[in-house]
C-alpha cells in the first residue's frame, strides 16, 4: 500500500476503535443506564482509544518515509559487486538512478540492452527490495495500531482516567505543534550554516566578505576559459544597500508623511478611504511591483533619462529601488501611526494649549516621542526591504557591477541567490553553495534587525504604560 | 488696573509683539506641513492608480483574440488518406490541407519565402483546429468548407495596433499586412472572447497560452497550505496562549515566532531546497513542497493573529465554565476556540493572501519549470500563478506584455475576494 492509502486506513481504523471503545466503555459501565458511574464520558473513552489507534502508526509512517530509501539504497549498494562499489561517489549515485529508473519502469527492463545483465538484475532486485520494505511497512502499521487497541481495552476499567489521559496527549499535541516554528528556524540555521561552512572550505571567507569581483560562474575543465569563478560578494552587498537606500528615501519621507497627515489632520472620510488605498498597496504581491518596475517604470526612467543626455541602464538601480520604496510605503506609515497614535493626548494637548500650532506640536512633541517606534518601523522597513526577491530579479541586473551610481546597472544578494539556484545545478559545487552563504548573510542581517527593531520598540512602550 | 491699562500693557508687551510678528511666519509654516501631508496622501492614491490602470490598459488586449475564416477544402490527396474511417481521419496530414487552401486563398503568394510568409498569419495551432473540426464531422471529406481559426499571435497584436490600414507594423511586413487587410476587407476576420485563455495551459504561442494550469496548481498548493498551517497555527496559539507556562521555553518559543516572521520569504525556499527536497526527497516543483514551504512562512502570521484572537476572549468566560467544573482542555475547546475563530480565521485568510501572492520561495523550489499539463495531484510537476506571472514577463514575444497583464489581473482578484471575506468576517463579529 502506498503512504497515503495507509493513511486512510489508519484513519478508518482510528474511527472505528473510536466506535468500538465506546461500546466497550458502556459494557464495562454495565449497561447505558450506568454509564454515569464511569469516570469519564463514554465519547473520551472513544477519543482516547482513536489516539491510541492512530498517533503510533502514524509516528511509524513518518519515520519510514524518511529513512526507507537511504535503508533501501544500502541493501542495493551491499548487493552489488566490488567493482561498482569502487566507483567515485557521483558515478555510483548515477548509476543507482539508472536502476531506480529501470526499476520503475518494468516494460524498458525488457527491451534493455543484453549487455547490461547486471543493470537490470539489480533492478529486479530493487523492486523485490522495494515490494517487500512496502509489505513490512502495512504490516507493522497495522499491527502496532490493533496491539496498542487491545491493550488499551483490556484496560478498561469504571475507574480508568480516560479524559485526563486524552487531554495529556491533546496537550502534548498542542506543545508540538507550538515547536513547529522554532524547528523552522532549526531548520533554516542548519541548512544554511550547513552549506555555508562547505562554501567556505573552498572559498576563504575574507575573500567572500571583502573580494570585489563576483562571477560565479566555475569551471567544468581546468582549460576553461573566464570561468574562474571569484566569489567577491562585495558588488553584492553595495548593491543592495544601493537599491534599499534608494527604497527608504521614498518610503521614510512619504510613509513618516502619511501617517502624520492621516492621524492629526484628515477626517474621519479621508481616513476611511486612505486606509484601503495603503491596504491595497500592501498587499499587491511583489512579482507585480517587479513587473510594474520592469516594463513601465524602468523604461520610463530610462526615457526620461535620455532627454537630459544621461545613459540610463534599462535595469536602473532607480527603478528597481522607486517601485520598492512604494511596496514600503505601507508598511512604514502603518507602523509610525502605532506609533504616534501610541503617545498620550496629555502630551498633545498640552502643548497645544500652550499656544503652538499643530504642527510645532507633531515637530516637537509628537514625533520626539514617537521616535523609538518610528525607529523600529524603519529599521523593519530596511529588513523587509534588503530580504525583498522579486523586485530585484525582474528589474534589477544580473551583472556584478561595483557602483553608487543609482543610473547604472546593479545585481543584488537575492537576485544571486535565485540565479544560483534555479535552473539545473549540482549541488555541492561551489556555484550552488555559494547562495546558501548568500542566504546566511542574508538571515543573520534581517535577524539582526529585526531583534533591535523588536527592542527599541518594546522599550519605548514600557516608557507610557 | 484699569481695562485701559491692560489693554495698553496686550499691545506694548514686547514678549507679545514678537508673537504676533512671527504669526504669519508660522502660520505659513503650518500650511505648508500640511501640504506636504496632503501631497504624501495624494501621492500614495496617484500611485494605486497607476499601478491598476497600467496593469488593466495592458491586459485589456489579453481578453480578445482575433479568429479567421479560412476555405478549407479536405481533399483526399492533401489528407494523404485512402480511405475516411475514424483512424485515417486521426493521422492524416492536415497541415498540408492547411497550406494548400491557403495558397489557393491567396493565389498571389508564389515562392517560397512569400508562402512561408502567408502561413505565419495563422497560429501554429490552426491545423489541429481543422482536424478538430473534421473529426466532429467526417462529411465534410473531399468537401471544400470554411472553417474558424486563430490567427497567429503578431498578427493578433498587429491588428489590435493599427486595425488593418494595410501597412506593415511590428513584425509583419508590407506584404503579410496586404494580405490581412484583404482577410478583414472580406470580413473573415472577428473578434472574440479569449476563452482560452482560461481554459488552456502554458505553451510558448502566446495565442494558445493559458492560466489554467497556473490556477489549478495555485488552488491544490494553497489547499496544501491550508490544510497543514490552520491546524498548526491554531494548536500553537492555543498551546502559548492557554497552557505555555511562563518560562525560559515559553520566551524562546515567542521572540522566536517575532523573528520568523521578518524572515525574508527567500529564506524559506533556500529551507525547502535543502531539507525538503534534498534531505526527505520530497518531488520538486510539486504543490505538496510548495504547500509545505508557504505553511512554514505563513504560520508565524496565523500564530500571532490567532493569538491577539484568543486574548480578545474575556477570562469570565474560562471562569465560568471552570467554575461549574469543565476541565481546562474543556474550556479551552468548547468555549474559548469557537469565540475566537473569526479572529482566528479572519488572519488565517490574510496569511493565505499572503502565501498566494508568493512567488521567491518557490523558485528555489523548482515550480519555474515550463509545464503545459494542468496539474491532476499534488505530487505533479506544476507552476503558481506568480510564478507564471515571473515566467510570462520574462518573455520576449510582445503579446505575452498583454498575457501577463491580465495574468495578474486574475491574481489580484482573487486576493480582492479572500481579503473582501476577511473583512467581512472582521465586521461581521466585531460587536
Amino acid at each position: 500500500m502506498n503512504s497515503s492509502t495507509l493513511i486512510f486506513v489508519i484513519l478508518l481504523l482510528a474511527l472505528f476503535s473510536y466506535w468500538f471503545a465506546i461500546q466497550r466503555a458502556v459494557k464495562v459501565a454495565g449497561g447505558v443506564t450506568k454509564v454515569k458511574h464511569l469516570t469519564a464520558l463514554p465519547k473520551q473513552f472513544g477519543l482516547l482509544t482513536a489516539f491510541w489507534c492512530g498517533i503510533p502508526s502514524l509516528i511509524i509512517l513518518l519515520l519510514w518515509g524518511i529513512f526507507e530509501s537511504s535503508v533501501v539504497d544500502s541493501f542495493l549498494i551491499a548487493s552489488l559487486p566490488e567493482s561498482i562499489n569502487d566507483l567515485s561517489s557521483d558515478q555510483l549515485s548515477l548509476y543507482l538512478n539508472d536502476i531506480k529508473i529501470l526499476a520503475e519502469n518494468p516494460s524498458e527492463l525488457l527491451t534493455a540492452d543484453p549487455e547490461q545483465q547486471l543493470l537490470r538484475q539489480s533492478a529486479g532486485y530493487l523492486a523485490e527490495l522495494q515490494s517487500n520494505a512496502d509489505w513490512l511497512k502495512s504490516a507493522l502499521i497495522l499491527l502496532t495500531s490493533l496491539a496498542s487497541v487491545s491493550y488499551l481495552l483490556s484496560r478498561f476499567t469504571a475507574e480508568f482516567q480516560s479524559r485526563v489521559k486524552m487531554e495529556q496527549i491533546i496537550g502534548a499535541i498542542l506543545w508540538a505543534c507550538s515547536g513547529v516554528a522554532l524547528l523552522t528556524t532549526i531548520g533554516i540555521i542548519l541548512s544554511v550554516l550547513f552549506e555555508s561552512i562547505q562554501f567556505f572550505s573552498a572559498v576563504p571567507p575574507w575573500e567572500f566578505l571583502f573580494g570585489t569581483e563576483w562571477s560565479p560562474q566555475t569551471a567544468m575543465r581546468s582549460d576553461q576559459v573566464a570561468a574562474t569563478g571569484a566569489f567577491g560578494a562585495v558588488p553584492l552587498f553595495v548593491g543592495t544597500l544601493l537599491i534599499t537606500a534608494i527604497a527608504m528615501a521614498l518610503a521614510v519621507p512619504v510613509g513618516l508623511m502619511i501617517a502624520i497627515y492621516l492621524s492629526q489632520y484628515a477626517s474621519a472620510r479621508l481616513r476611511a478611504i486612505a486606509k484601503p488605498m495603503l491596504e491595497i498597496l500592501a498587499g499587491v504581491p511583489t512579482v507585480v511591483y517587479g513587473f510594474f518596475a520592469a516594463l513601465t517604470v524602468a523604461p520610463l526612467i530610462r526615457d526620461f533619462g535620455g532627454w537630459f543626455g544621461l545613459g540610463v541602464a534599462s535595469e536602473s538601480a532607480l527603478a528597481a529601488g522607486l517601485v520598492m520604496g512604494i511596496m514600503i510605503i505601507p508598511f512604514v506609515s502603518s507602523l509610525s501611526d502605532d506609533a504616534i497614535s501610541a503617545v498620550p493626548d496629555s502630551l498633545k494637548e498640552g502643548s497645544l494649549g500652550l499656544g503652538a500650532t499643530p504642527s510645532e506640536t507633531i515637530k516637537k512633541v509628537l514625533l520626539p516621542a514617537a521616535i523609538p517606534g518610528i525607529v523600529g518601523a524603519i529599521l523593519l522597513a530596511l529588513s523587509r526591504a534588503i530580504g525583498e526577491t522579486m523586485i530585484v530579479v525582474m528589474a534589477a541586473g544580473m551583472a556584478a557591477n561595483l557602483t553608487a551610481n543609482p543610473l547604472e546597472s546593479v545585481t543584488t544578494v537575492t537576485v544571486q541567490i535565485v540565479t544560483l539556484l534555479t535552473g539545473d545545478q549540482e549541488f555541492d559545487s561551489p556555484k550552488t553553495l555559494a547562495a546558501f552563504a548568500l542566504g546566511l548573510m542574508l538571515f543573520v542581517t534581517t535577524l539582526i534587525l529585526n531583534i533591535i527593531a523588536l527592542k527599541v520598540v518594546r522599550k519605548y512602550r514600557e516608557q507610557y504604560d | 488696573m484699569t481695562n485701559q491699562t491692560v489693554a495698553d500693557m496686550k499691545t506694548k508687551s514686547p514678549i507679545t509683539a514678537k508673537v504676533t510678528a512671527s504669526l504669519a511666519k508660522r502660520h505659513a509654516k503650518e500650511s505648508r506641513f500640511k501640504l506636504l501631508g496632503r501631497l504624501a496622501v495624494a501621492l500614495g492614491f496617484f500611485l494605486v492608480l497607476i499601478l491598476i490602470t497600467d496593469i488593466t490598459y495592458k491586459a485589456l488586449p489579453a481578453f480578445h483574440q482575433h479568429w479567421v475564416k479560412l476555405e478549407i477544402s479536405y481533399q483526399k490527396d492533401w489528407l494523404s488518406i485512402e480511405n475516411s474511417n475514424k483512424e485515417s481521419l486521426q493521422s492524416a496530414n492536415y497541415r498540408k490541407v492547411l497550406k494548400q487552401s491557403m495558397y489557393k486563398m491567396f493565389p498571389q503568394a508564389n515562392g517560397r519565402k512569400n508562402k512561408r510568409k502567408l502561413s505565419k498569419i495563422i497560429s501554429s495551432n490552426a491545423e489541429f483546429t481543422i482536424r478538430d473540426f473534421l473529426l466532429a464531422s467526417p462529411e465534410y471529406v473531399t468537401q471544400k468548407t470554411q472553417v474558424w481559426v486563430r490567427v497567429d499571435d503578431d498578427v493578433d497584436t498587429y491588428l489590435k495596433d493599427v486595425n488593418a490600414s494595410g501597412e506593415a507594423g511590428a513584425r509583419i511586413d508590407q506584404k503579410q499586412a496586404l494580405w490581412i487587410k484583404k482577410l478583414v476587407d472580406d470580413k473573415r476576420i472577428e473578434k472574440r472572447f479569449n476563452f482560452s485563455f482560461f481554459t488552456n495551459g502554458d505553451s510558448r504561442e502566446p495565442e494558445l497560452a493559458g492560466v489554467k494550469g497556473a490556477l489549478t496548481g495555485t488552488i491544490l498548493t494553497m489547499l496544501v497550505t491550508l490544510v497543514l498551517s490552520f491546524p498548526l497555527g491554531v494548536a500553537a496559539a492555543l498551546y502559548l496562549e492557554e497552557f505555555a507556562p511562563r518560562n525560559r521555553w515559553t520566551d524562546i518559543i515567542e521572540v522566536n515566532i517575532n523573528n520568523l516572521a521578518a524572515v525574508p520569504s527567500i529564506i524559506f525556499g533556500l529551507l525547502g531546497l535543502a531539507v525538503i527536497i534534498n534531505m526527505f526527497g520530497l518531488p520538486r516543483s510539486a504543490p505538496l513542497v510548495g504547500g509545505i514551504v508557504l505553511t512554514l512562512m505563513t504560520l508565524p502570521t496565523i500564530i500571532i493573529a490567532s493569538r491577539a484572537s484568543i486574548k480578545a476572549v474575556p477570562p469570565s468566560i474560562r471562569e465560568a465554565a471552570m467554575g461549574i467544573g469543565a476541565s481546562k482542555m474543556q474550556t479551552t475547546f468548547s468555549h474559548v476556540l469557537p469565540m475566537a475563530m473569526p479572529g482566528i480565521m479572519t488572519g488565517a485568510i490574510i496569511g493565505l493572501a499572503q502565501a498566494l501572492g508568493e512567488t521567491a520561495p518557490l523558485l528555489m523550489i523548482g515550480m519555474v519549470a515550463f509545464i503545459v499539463d494542468v496539474p491532476a495531484s499534488i505530487t505533479d510537476a506544476s507552476t503558481v500563478l506568480p510564478v507564471q506571472i515571473f515566467l510570462w514577463a520574462d518573455s520576449p514575444e510582445r503579446a505575452f506584455l498583454a498575457k501577463t497583464s491580465a495574468a495578474i489581473l486574475v491574481l489580484l482578484g482573487f486576493l480582492l475576494v479572500m481579503n473582501t471575506i476577511a473583512a467581512l468576517l472582521r465586521k461581521k463579529f466585531e460587536k
